[in-house]
């Protein structure tokens, strides 16, 4: 049965909510634009109030309602609605069904959507006018900003179709026969209902996409705040006001976006091959320049009050930090970047809409200051050069010029998609080698970042005198000592690096002293110190876990295997990252004696791994039993039974794990089991290897997979080849040497005696590998008067042997052997050394950003409350007259 | 003049750096026969050719040699660039193991000899990801199991 009310209840929320924004745009609109015959009317004024108000607010409570029908259709399983059928399945345990949710294009709009209405009745309680004590606060001009882009939001899910072509936004409620009219399926059976969804890709089950996404899209959703405090501030002719109410939530906004990005980098490094946490891919890019252009606009408004420069920075840099945003969703969500960025994202056709939103208010925003750039008052004096102002503005501008270069190079495919428009083709690719390209400039610029947060905090803080630096000194030389100390001791031989480590250095070292400083005096001054400390370890964790990652798989056996010319003549030793491991069989490596044990499967609820063959997957079972299997044997683990023999048990049947042990050379031992996952959804048999990181304090070991046999040719057997030979005889089979050097007489069979008139034997055959030799013992065996053969079969030779005929006229024995593909990995391991410092440099810049956030938004209540105290006129007209 | 306008100018003369110096940096899209050509005039500078694989009539890829047993990091296999130039690619990995059902490639690298040495492989598949790509043989199957 198809479901259709919830379906058609979530779509009229979708339509409400886009109604109501427009109203309580129009709303804030009328009271921002009231002249003096409505602010006379004070009766006339609170209707509006009262219509802009209850109009978002019904907006927030609409978004609830599409939410929660969303969430309904996909924890009920209703595979009829196209998003549930492509985004879920049965098999999906309930913690990633959540972030189904999220998983489609529709649904991230919906949750940007949800953060801006929660933020929008925060900030209508927090900035309210309140006309009966006549204080005018920024709600009416902030929040017409704030509903229209609200308005713009929720018309990306809108899903209404004019004609045939022209639609607007993409509903999530789409029936699967709606979505796909074609399917041949809804021809003969309209009221086709899937049994089973699509499911996700299985490399979003990963915990960190139930968090990731939120807390991106509420990174995305704050840097409206200050977008729309500023238009509101020019708007309103207040050009410096505005930044004491954004503030806060531009550090706010901050913090969450960079944690956001950083758990995206933390479930690359985690979940994807490419061996670490960033990899200058388009997609990171385009959502860390904002980030670094947000910092920089912090850092402007900091200064803002004071210097007029940084004023109009600070203006330039918080509509940009929002602009560069909505151009980061272009990007992602448009398929231009499709040829160069390994993320893709499909178009769903709103790539039109999304330009237009972003030059509309690109268009406003440009427009308004130009228009209010001259109300912007002149510096009396010039800047000096031993001002705060001065070096807090170089490391605002130096934060852009690093931005500007990741932007640039970002957008290599849009320039090439705009030359096309214009008739020719600009055929600009990314840098060959893009990490090299990023990090040749961004690691000049990050070292002159960390020492301007050094000198910047002096200033900053008095710590300076009037007219020289000489302060500065002592911590710099303290900084040359312990970094040359490190770099004699790392052995860092590459100028960038170096300057890197020292700027570090003195950024922790300066930073620190001030840190103290201050701390005696009010701690909760310290955010600052305290997020520039975060940063520079931060710096200090990339530099060493990237540029000083050593491989510990280098194959060292390759060249000397091959004897052909052909493999070896062009291979350089930095390419030979690989190694080969063959079953059981151990191999040096760094020191290391590594082996793979073989392929392990994870049944849901036991806690362990158990071996892939201990379990028979249900194939064809009806889609509630997909993900199911058959125990082959008693799963026991510490002492506790979880599945008898025979039990049916849950699995994750996209997920094999590759058991490698490590010997260190002090004899102690432990294991990793990274990942391959047969991923349907990234091409058809598509297989993906997930790394398992063995964590240390002082580094991390990073092993994955990066080739095993085609899961496809797996269990399949070569055609028998017989050998009729006596005892002691020597033979060849499958390339090995092999010795069958006698015959034993046997009273058991697979632990079954046999009976009095029965009898049994087995051959012992030595099959010699190059290092070591395996013994095979077919069983030839007469039961109740039948023959009956056990033919052996060991896997780390890809060889079945059996026992087939035993003539006792010549004294021959036939044996019949097959073989198949012998069971190897290929894989890849390195160490990346102090990755921890990154970690806990993002907690120290966690930390230092909500000090900062907190001190700064008790600034803004504090002033608020002061204003609301004291009596104003209603004669003080708004300053819409003043110009 | 006053020391923003100099340091107006530092900075634009900075940002056009970056510009130039990461025009220096860009690749480009080129046939093998361009990349050959830039390779004998000593360009040392990786490109991106965009090609497809040779498939036999079965749709098997032909001529790609993957024998992990002997150098898992050796890889060879023949594309045919838009030019339908038919070139050999060598890339000292092991094979992605999604390669075979890959239909356009583009490989990033330089033309060396005989071969072309790549640096990457970008695979484009044909996706189940891809939205609105009903496949009516799952269908099918799922309805034998009603």
């Amino acid at each position: 049965m198809i479901h259709t009310t919830v379906g058609q209840i979530g779509h009229l929320f979708v339509i409400l909510s886009f109604v109501t924004a427009l109203m309580a745009t129009v709303a804030y609109l009328r009271i921002s634009l009231a002249g003096n015959d409505l602010l006379q009317n004070k009766r006339e004024l609170t209707q509006w109030r009262w219509l802009a108000r209850g109009a978002f607010y019904v907006h927030g409570l609409t978004i609830l309602g599409v939410v929660g029908s969303l969430f309904y259709i996909i924890f009920n399983n209703y595979y009829e609605y196209h998003y549930a059928w492509n985004y879920s399945s049965r098999a999906l345990p309930a913690e990633y069904v959540i972030s189904s949710f999220w998983h489609g294009q529709e649904g991230s709009f919906l949750l940007w959507l949800f953060w801006n209405a929660i933020l929008g009745v925060v900030l209508i309680q927090t900035n309210r006018d309140d006309r009966t004590n006549g204080t005018r606060q920024w709600e009416a001009p902030m929040m017409t900003v704030f509903a229209l882009v609200q308005a713009f939001l929720a018309s990306m899910i809108l899903g209404v179709v004019f004609g045939d072509t022209f639609k607007i936004g993409s509903s999530p409620f789409l029936l699967l026969r709606e979505a796909m009219p074609d399917a041949p399926i809804f021809t003969s059976n309209p009221n086709y209902v899937p049994e089973d969804g699509k499911g996700m890709n299985p490399l979003l089950q990963n915990y960190w996409m139930v968090i990731h996404p939120p807390t991106l899209f509420l990174g995305y959703a704050t840097t409206l705040i200050p977008f729309a405090f500023c238009i509101a501030g020019l708007w309103k002719n207040e050009p410096k006001e505005w930044m004491r109410p954004a503030l806060p939530w531009a550090l706010f906004s901050a913090m969450v976006l960079g944690v956001g990005i950083l758990m995206g980098g933390y479930w690359a490094y985690e979940t994807l091959n490419f061996g670490g946490y960033w990899n200058w891919d388009p997609v990171e890019n385009s959502v860390l320049v904002p980030w670094l252009v947000l910092v920089a606009a912090i850092h402007a408004m900091l200064i803002g009050k004071k210097s007029s420069t940084g004023l109009k920075t600070a203006i330039i840099l918080s509509v940009s930090s929002f602009l560069l945003i909505l151009y980061s969703t272009f990007l992602t969500r448009s398929g231009i970047l499709g040829n160069s960025s390994v993320h893709s994202f499909t178009d769903l056709g709103l790539s039109g809409q999304l330009l237009i939103y972003m030059l509309a208010f690109m268009a406003i925003a440009i427009v308004l200051i130009a228009a209010k750039w001259k109300l912007i008052e002149k510096d009396e004096e010039e800047t000096s050069v031993y001002s705060k102002e001065f070096w807090v503005f170089i490391g605002a501008i130096v934060l852009c010029l690093a931005s500007f270069q990741v932007l640039n190079t970002t957008s290599f495919p849009v320039y090439n998609k705009i030359g096309e428009a214009f008739g020719f083709n600009p055929n600009i690719a990314m840098p060959a080698d893009q990490v090299a390209h990023f990090n040749k400039f961004q690691v000049w610029f990050f070292a002159v970042i960390a020492v301007l947060t050094g000198i910047g905090q002096y200033i900053w803080w008095r710590k300076t005198a009037k007219n020289n630096l000489n302060a500065l000194i002592t911590p710099a030389i303290i900084s040359l000592v312990i970094s040359g100390a490190l770099i004699a001791y790392g052995n860092i031989t590459k100028p960038a690096f170096m300057a890197l480590l020292t700027a570090s250095v003195f950024a922790i070292v300066a930073n620190s002293s001030i840190l103290i400083g201050v701390v005696r005096g009010n701690y909760k001054l310290s955010g600052g110190a305290v997020t520039h400390i975060g940063a520079a370890l931060m710096l200090l964790g990339v530099l060493f876990s990237s540029g000083y990652s050593k491989i510990v798989s280098i194959n060292n056996t390759g060249l000397l295997i091959s004897k052909s010319e052909d493999f070896t003549k062009n291979d350089n030793k930095e390419n030979k990252e690989n190694v080969i491991l063959w079953l059981n069989q151990p191999q040096k490596m760094s020191g290391y004696l590594l082996t793979y044990r073989g392929k392990r499967i994870e049944i849901r609820g036991v806690p362990d791994y158990v071996p892939r063959d201990w379990v028979e997957p249900l194939v064809g079972a009806s889609p509630e039993f997909s993900y199911h299997g058959i125990a082959l044997h008693d799963i026991e683990q510490n002492g506790k039974l979880y599945h008898k023999k025979g039990d049916t048990v849950a699995l994750h049947p996209e997920n094999t794990y590759y058991e490698v042990e490590y010997r260190e050379p002090g004899g102690k031992v432990f294991t990793l089991f990274p990942r391959g996952q047969i991923n349907e959804q990234m091409g058809e048999g598509g297989f993906l290897p997930s790394p398992d990181i063995r964590r240390m304090p002082g580094k991390d070991l990073y092993t994955y997979v990066a080739t095993v046999p085609d899961p496809n040719s797996e269990g399949t057997w070569s055609p028998a080849e017989t050998y009729r030979i006596a005892p002691r005889d020597t033979f060849f089979v499958n390339d090995y040497v092999a010795v069958f050097d006698n015959i034993e007489q046997t009273r058991e069979i697979d632990g079954t005696p046999l009976g009095p008139n029965d009898a049994a034997v087995k051959a012992v055959v030595r099959v010699l590998d190059k290092e070591r030799e395996y013994v095979l013992k077919p069983a030839f065996i007469i039961k109740d008067r039948l023959v009956g053969r056990k033919a052996e079969t060991n896997d780390e030779l890809g060889l079945r042997l059996q026992l087939d005929e035993i003539d006792p006229r010549t004294g021959l024995f036939t044996f019949s052997a097959n073989t198949t593909q012998r069971d190897y990995i290929v894989m890849k391991a390195k160490e990346m050394p102090l990755i921890n410092l990154l970690w806990i440099g993002t907690f120290v810049l966690v930390i230092g950003f909500s000090m900062a956030a907190v001190r700064r938004y008790r600034e803004f209540t504090k002033m608020r409350d002061k204003d609301k105290k004291k009596p104003v006129v209603v004669a003080k007209q708004p300053t819409v007259n003043r110009i | 003049m006053k020391k923003t306008h100099i340091f107006g100018i530092i900075i634009i003369a900075l940002a056009i750096g970056i510009i130039i110096s990461t025009a220096g940096d860009a690749s480009s899209y080129v046939s093998f026969t361009q990349a050959a050509e830039m390779a004998q005039s000593g360009e040392k500078d990786g490109v991106h050719v965009v090609g497809k694989l040779t498939k036999d009539a079965q749709g098997q890829i032909t001529n790609m040699v993957y024998q992990p047993q002997i150098d898992p990091n050796h890889f060879e296999f023949t594309l045919v660039d838009n030019e339908n130039r038919t070139q050999k690619v060598v890339y000292n990995a092991p094979k992605p193991q999604d390669f075979d059902r890959s239909e356009q490639v583009v490989v990033i690298g330089t033309m060396n000899g005989d071969h072309f040495q790549a640096d990457k492989i970008l695979l484009k598949c044909p996706s189940k990801y891809q939205e609105n790509k009903l496949e009516t043989k799952e269908y099918e199957a799922k309805k034998a199991t009603i």
